[in-house]
């Protein structure tokens, strides 16, 4: 049984920004439910009121919008993995979701869901870090914008305000010459939280300089971390071999990560390490 | 918490029914009678509690009954009747892809899930498309040959 709670289902998305102001804080949205609804079994989360926004088809449009990419709040992750303009413009925010829990998962779940939960181990952070993604919140009152950078603060804690909804995610298709790579560190090969998770975007020039980096970690901080240091040894540069090992390296020393059941705090280091390396290197070639 | 009048459409058949908002939608099922859809862990890992929902395979452990209303739903039950089983289901008894059968009913909405969007799968798209599904008997081999025997079934 799932404790006692009441549940309200806005037809239209004024109407829910409208409830969520109207219960001051006191609602909690509910998308697909795959963190939620387990957290209320589990007693983890005890609202008293929910506010159905599964029903809401204008979150969920998957779109291009000029130069940028424009994801739903409520787009699911099955949504992401079907939609041949994320194939076609953001392969490794496909990856991200090609490899997130399982089909039964991925056709409930949502990327707003994913984000507001706020969890270290998300999938969906690192490749849209990557991408300097911003994050559009609505309430009752308007909109605002965020760098999804400024969005995540820790574990399970985000700048989202209680009355607001994550209605959309955006970027900017990267420029030519540029390359994404993600890879997720899993304890089997589907259905896996990640034990390491590392997404890298490098843009070089036609002389083979560096212009841009960006490198994101999951799983080994309390919230999706950037690298900043290791990007800033990178832009600028032709990424060598060396100068590429010298940015894993510093990436490795930016990450703060625990020992649990899963990994320990050592072994997620040097993962972490490799991974960056590695990914760096594969998206060198593609670039 | 205030009960509320929904309708369920299960396998065609329509269920009118007083819910409280607490309620999973694996629970309206089986308090219905539909049984054939399981409770393993009812937190997502295990997939007995599968069913498509307007041809979606999802758990149904973590829809509230709420949300499901108006939606066509879909249990193994309803794909196949033990005169006129579905082809799937008869190739998971002929390949012995059942043992305490728990899982079975979620393995089925899974793998018919899987060939109404791709009918001719790999052994790898075979193994993706029930990742979300635990069995603890059978050790997975006889399933996968019984989505394939399924898959050939069907494509005749
Ligand atoms: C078996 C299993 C495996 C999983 N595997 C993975 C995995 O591999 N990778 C991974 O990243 N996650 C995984 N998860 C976690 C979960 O599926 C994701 O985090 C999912 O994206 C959550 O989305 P949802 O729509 O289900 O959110 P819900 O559970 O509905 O909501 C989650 C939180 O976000 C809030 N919320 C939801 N949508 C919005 C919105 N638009 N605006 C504001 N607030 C909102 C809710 O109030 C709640 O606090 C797994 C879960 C299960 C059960
Ligand atoms: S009972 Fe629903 S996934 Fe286990
Ligand atoms: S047959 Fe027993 S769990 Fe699968």
């Amino acid at each position: 049984m799932l404790p006692e709670f009441d549940l309200l289902q806005p037809r239209s998305l004024p109407e829910a920004l409208e409830m969520l102001s109207a219960q001051r804080g006191g609602a909690l949205p509910l998308a697909g439910g795959t963190n939620l609804v387990v957290d209320l079994r589990s007693g983890r989360r005890r609202p008293s009121l929910l506010v159905d926004i599964s029903h809401l088809d204008e979150l969920c449009a998957i779109r291009r919008e000029g130069d940028r990419l424009v994801v739903g709040g409520g787009a699911t992750i099955a949504q992401i993995l079907d939609e041949p303009l994320i194939a076609e413009y953001a392969p490794s925010v496909r990856e991200a979701a090609r490899v997130f829990a399982n089909p039964l998962v991925r056709n409930r779940a949502t990327v707003g869901g994913n984000l507001v939960d706020g969890s270290p181990a998300a999938n969906m952070p690192p490749p849209l870090l990557v991408l300097d993604a911003e994050v559009e919140l609505s309430s009752r009152d308007g909109r605002r914008t965020m760098p999804l950078d400024d969005f995540l603060r820790g574990v399970r804690q985000t700048a989202r305000r209680p009355d607001e909804l994550l209605t959309a995610v955006r970027w900017a298709i990267p420029a030519p010459g540029s390359a994404t790579a993600f890879y997720k560190v899993g304890l089997r090969k589907s259905d896996a939280i990640a034990v390491v998770a590392v997404a890298v975007l490098v843009e070089q020039d036609a002389a083979g300089v560096c212009r841009k980096a960006r490198i994101a970690l999951g799983s080994v901080a309390p919230r999706v971390i950037r690298a900043r240091e290791a990007e800033s040894a990178l832009e600028g540069y032709p990424l060598t071999e060396e100068r590429v090992a010298e940015a894993a390296r510093l990436a490795a020393a930016a990450t703060s990560p625990i020992s649990d059941i899963r990994a320990s705090a050592a072994y997620r280091r040097q993962v972490s390490e490799s991974l960056v390396r590695r990914l760096l290197l594969a998206a060198r070639e593609q670039g | 918490m205030q009960v509320k009048a929904i309708t369920l459409k299960v396998n065609g058949r329509t269920h009118y029914v007083a819910l409280p908002p607490n309620v999973t939608l694996l629970r309206a099922l089986r308090d219905l009678g539909y049984t054939d859809v399981k409770s393993g862990c009812e937190k997502g890992d295990c997939g007995a509690c599968a069913v498509l929902l307007d041809g979606q395979a999802v758990n149904s452990c973590l829809v509230l009954a709420w949300q499901a209303e108006g939606a066509e739903i879909i249990t193994n039950s309803g794909l196949g009747t033990m005169e006129h089983p579905h082809p799937i289901q008869e190739a998971f008894a002929d390949t012995g892809a059942a043992q305490c059968g728990y899982c079975t009913p979620g393995m089925i909405i899974s793998a018919k899930a899987l060939l109404d969007r791709n009918p001719h799968p790999t052994v790898d798209e075979i193994r993706e498309a029930i990742a979300g599904n635990l069995c603890r008997c059978t050790g997975y081999g006889q399933i996968i040959e019984a989505i394939q025997r399924a898959s050939a079934m069907m494509g005749q």
